[in-house]
């Protein structure tokens, strides 16, 4: 895919180990101006740990991080300056109120008077949090804090988010208007963004990597990495017992068509190398006259993507790059 | 140092967002009043002066300081506010000796609010207020070396609990090792060279001059190398926890 340089966020061979568990092993990639990367892998994969080390706050047994060309160890105040971090669960003084809170990170980030003032309305407004502004922040739902915590990230305006989980634990609703605010901010910024919900990457992300048992098995676009799915253009017939006895072998037959396998439904015919294949076994269908209740065309499913790379299966999607 | 100041602002104000600063207040006023009275024969001593007050203070130190202490840094560990704190950027020196700094203000406070203690002495007879003043001197100071093991130790655990124990037994080792307990159990064999350096490591042998009127270098160094090696510690254990 087109880069978008210079890159805002660099990695390089990263490795972190943590006793007998190598929790990242040779992690490398940039991100750049505009690109909003989805950071997915199961639990425990090494998502935190990467953007732990990413924020300066592990530092890592090899490699090196850059955030805007300043390294997070060698430099760690410069690259904290430019980057805007919300750390799993979104943690912050639960006996301050927002309005205290946000002026206390406004004033380590340097802010001052009608400046910082200023700094912590827009915040604010961006996260929608002014109706609770002055409540303690313990007494406010998990959204609320969650918001909370994101906008004690943006609030210096900076080059490069990245944010841990930013949607975990909120409702539809408040998912829904995270990722639009994500949206929105993506077009000047480099995010990176740690999730294991999968409609996510699709919904805000131009770009997403998986990481499993701390390496990178995907990187790609989220259309580009459905398209490696075993079920990418794959076709469902949905027909009744006696039109699948009668189809199996004929679409077994048919030529680009790599399996058909009986499903609850129907029958899933599955072509060769992914290519379309659903007007070849609409006009067999047709032609032969045979009654079936719907032939419909499948989208690779990233999930499935996700579970192949991730458990180790299926070798046509587990290229490293 | 911009990063200094606004940790020891937010840290400070901390104290008294909670009812922990009003407890902490009374329960020191309310022991050191109660000790010097009661315990200090404040009044059949016959004496103007403060020795019996501040004579409890190592004591009194020794319970309440940890108390203090203990939420800086394991409180930050438990809630993961530990990892927001440190992404901004303020260096790990800067929080340590912020956070110290907000705990120190804290006990002066306390501190401060014993001046009734100073007005009845005045009232009753005619006070060396010399000695009086070195002796808040010094019973600050030391109140900032046993804030200053009590944040080291705070930094070790985010059980706040085991942070208050451990600091109290350290905060104690450094206090009886001048009492005659200690030092009678060491002079029976140890060569007076080493009773000396133990009771030297005292905060009671350190404070005792200072609060006979004596503003001693030698004691005010003690106290600002216990400072100065456990904010070290301190900063140490905050960046093993971080490499973890």
């Amino acid at each position: 895919m087109a880069s978008v340089v210079p890159a805002m966020i660099e990695i390089e061979g990263l490795k972190k180990r943590f006793g007998a568990i190598q929790a990242v092993d040779d992690v490398s990639f940039t991100v750049g101006r505009g690109e909003v990367l989805g950071f997915l892998g199961p639990n425990g994969a090494g998502k935190s740990t990467t953007m732990k080390i990413l924020a300066g706050f592990l530092p890592a047994d090899a490699g090196r991080a850059r955030i805007m060309g300043y390294d997070v160890a060698n430099d760690p105040i410069a690259a904290k300056r430019r980057l805007g971090y919300m750390p799993e669960g979104a943690p912050s003084y639960s006996d301050m109120t927002p309005e205290s809170f946000l002026g206390f990170v406004a004033e380590v980030r340097g802010f001052r008077g009608g400046d910082r003032r200023k700094r912590i309305i827009e915040a604010a407004g961006r996260t929608q949090l002014e109706e609770v502004m002055r409540q303690p922040i313990e007494t406010l739902s998990r959204g609320f804090k969650r918001r909370v915590g994101l906008a004690a990230a943006l609030l210096h305006d900076p080059d490069v988010l990245v944010l841990d989980e930013p949607t975990d634990g909120l409702d539809p609703n408040q998912k829904h208007e995270m990722r639009m605010l994500i949206r929105a901010m993506a077009p000047t910024k480099a995010i990176v963004i740690s999730t294991h919900i999968l409609e996510e990457v699709d919904a805000v992300c131009s770009r997403a990597i998986i990481i499993a048992r701390g390496r990178i098995v995907a990187d790609g676009t989220p259309a580009g990495l459905e398209a490696r799915s075993a079920r990418h253009n794959g076709v469902t017939v949905v027909a009744g017992p006696d039109s699948r006895a009668k189809l199996l072998p004929l679409l077994t037959a048919l030529s680009g068509v790599g399996s058909v396998v009986e499903e609850d439904q129907g029958l899933f015919v599955q072509p060769v190398a992914g290519r379309p294949i659903i007007e070849e076994v609409r006009a067999l269908i047709r032609q032969r006259g045979i009654e079936v209740r719907d032939v419909r065309p499948e989208r690779g499913q990233l999930e499935d993507v996700f579970r192949s790379v991730t458990i180790g299966q299926g070798s046509q999607v587990g290229d490293a790059r | 140092m911009k990063g200094m100041l606004s940790v020891f602002r937010r840290e400070l104000a901390a104290y008294f967002a909670t009812p922990l600063a009003y407890v902490f207040i009374f329960i020191f006023l309310v022991l050191s009043g109660a000790t010097t009275f009661f315990l200090g024969n404040f009044f059949e001593r016959g004496q103007a002066d403060l020795a019996p007050f501040f004579g409890f203070h190592p004591w009194l130190y020794l319970l309440l300081v940890p108390a203090i202490a203990m939420r800086l840094w394991a409180d930050e560990r438990k809630t993961g506010t530990i990892e927001l704190l440190l992404t901004l950027p303020v260096s790990i020196g800067q929080a340590v000796v912020g956070k110290f700094l907000a705990a120190w203000a804290f006990a002066g406070i306390a501190l401060a609010l014993t001046f009734p203690m100073w007005i009845t002495v005045n009232y009753l007879g005619s006070p060396d207020n010399g000695v009086i003043l070195t002796s808040y001197i010094g019973s600050f100071v030391m109140a900032g070396s046993y804030l200053a093991i009590g944040a080291a130790f705070s930094a070790l655990s985010k059980n706040q609990v085991i942070a208050f124990v451990l600091a109290a037994v350290f905060c104690l080792l450094f206090t009886v090792s001048g009492t005659p307990l200690v030092l009678n159990a060491f002079s029976t064999w140890a060569p007076a060279v080493i009773v000396n350096i133990v009771s030297s490591l005292s905060m009671l042998a350190n404070f005792d001059g200072i609060s006979r009127g004596v503003l001693d270098a030698v004691n005010l160094v003690y106290f600002a190398s216990v400072i100065v090696l456990f904010l070290f510690a301190n900063a140490v254990f905050v960046s093993l926890y971080k490499a973890r």
